[in-house]
């Protein structure tokens, strides 16, 4: 790829990262906390859990935590599997 | 136009690290740029779900009337990090089997060897 | 990698353990305190980490036991997924909590509001810690293990010729 063209790509991009950063909200106060406040209120009658965020990685998300656990096995299997095949040579 | 430090210090980490990915041409310091890159993308999570005067989200003995920050982002955050864990792995055993094989880590160098 | 000397070998033997139990402090106390499996596991392969550069990759495979690792990984991972199907066994949803509020283990009802908390509450969040925990552990510690073994073939071989560092005998 040429310089002058990296450098268009990221000029584009930073200018995307400027623009974006005066769209942003008043920091520290969120726009709309619905759901969250839905999980602080419930969350200890509906899992009997004080850690909110565990209750919502474990329960409420559950699936996102299976994803991510099946990432790292599969990611583990990869790095296994990449050093095993080096090794035989 | 309201600009405040902690997306500005998003706007920095984000921007270097595609600095860092588009202009380097040393494959440890390509990774480097990644995990900057990380770093961002996950403070951005947890500045957004900030709220004035509030605590984490853990009841177990909370300070008496405070209001609590928003536990959504945090959890995406974990599952974020942990990801970006596995990555981080992959693309080091990915680098040092391309050190193995070529003997350099100048991407410039790797693509001549290739032809 | 060659094992450093008895001072560091010495110290890292005695600051290993209160690692590991650190970490599974932090695994066991998930649903109260801040952290979790996934903290408590990288805490604990901080750990293995520790053993690696103390002892060297051969003694901290005699420590913790390469070939248990990946049953380790397994069982955790099937843990986690049985634990999930429960709830749908139960004929609920997936992913349902069946444990909470029902006595027996981990089923005690918590006090709406703050509190100091109490241990044997939240569930199945707790055994799900506890696989997941299991899980990174032993994931992390596999790549740990296999970078180990991976750099040190680099050594070997006509990249980075080292000819004074030997391999310890097993």
């Amino acid at each position: 790829m040429k310089l002058g063209v990296k450098i268009a790509i990221v000029l584009l991009l930073f200018s995307f990262l400027l623009m974006g950063l005066g769209f942003m909200h008043k920091y520290g106060v969120p726009l709309k906390s619905d759901m969250d406040d839905y999980f602080i209120n419930h969350a200890q009658k509906e899992t009997a859990t004080n850690n909110v965020v565990t209750s919502i990685v474990f329960d409420y998300r559950g699936f996102d935590t299976l994803g991510e656990a099946s990432v790292l096995f599969t990611a583990v299997l990869g790095v296994v599997m990449i050093f095993r095949e080096a090794g035989k040579k | 136009m309201f600009y405040d430090i902690h997306y500005v210090t998003i706007v920095f980490l984000i921007a270097l690290g595609i600095y860092a990915v588009m202009f380097q041409h040393n494959l440890i310091k390509i990774a480097i740029g990644i995990d900057i890159l990380e770093s961002g993308a996950n403070l951005l999570l947890i500045v957004l779900g900030y709220r004035n005067g509030g605590v984490a989200p853990i009841f177990t003995m909370a300070p008496q009337g405070k209001s609590m920050v928003l536990p959504t982002p945090q959890a995406l955050t974990l599952t974020a990090i942990v990801i970006g864990l596995a990555t981080t792995a992959l693309m080091l055993s990915l680098i040092v089997m391309l050190y193995r094989h070529y003997g350099t880590l100048d991407t410039r160098e790797i693509r001549r060897l290739r032809g | 990698m060659k094992p450093m000397s008895k001072i560091v070998r010495t110290v890292a033997a005695s600051i290993g353990w209160f690692v590991f139990v650190f970490g599974i402090y932090v695994i066991v106390h998930g649903h109260l305190t801040p952290g979790g499996g996934f903290q408590g596991g990288a805490v604990m392969a901080t750990g293995v980490a520790l053993l690696i550069v103390a002892y060297g990759g051969w003694g901290a495979e005699r420590c913790v036991g390469k070939e248990r690792l990946p049953v380790f990984e397994s069982a955790g991972l099937l843990t986690f997924i049985i634990l999930a199907f429960g709830g749908a066994c139960l004929g609920i949803t997936f992913f349902f909590n069946f444990l909470a509020n029902k006595g027996g283990l981990f089923g005690d009802k918590l006090p709406l509001g703050i509190n100091p908390g109490i241990f044997n509450s939240a569930g199945v969040i707790p055994l799900m810690n506890m696989g997941v925990g299991m899980e990174v552990l032993a994931g992390i510690s596999l790549i740990l293990f296999a970078m180990f073994y991976g750099t040190k073939r680099v050594r070997e071989g006509r990249c980075l010729v080292d000819n004074e560092e030997k391999e310890e005998d097993v």
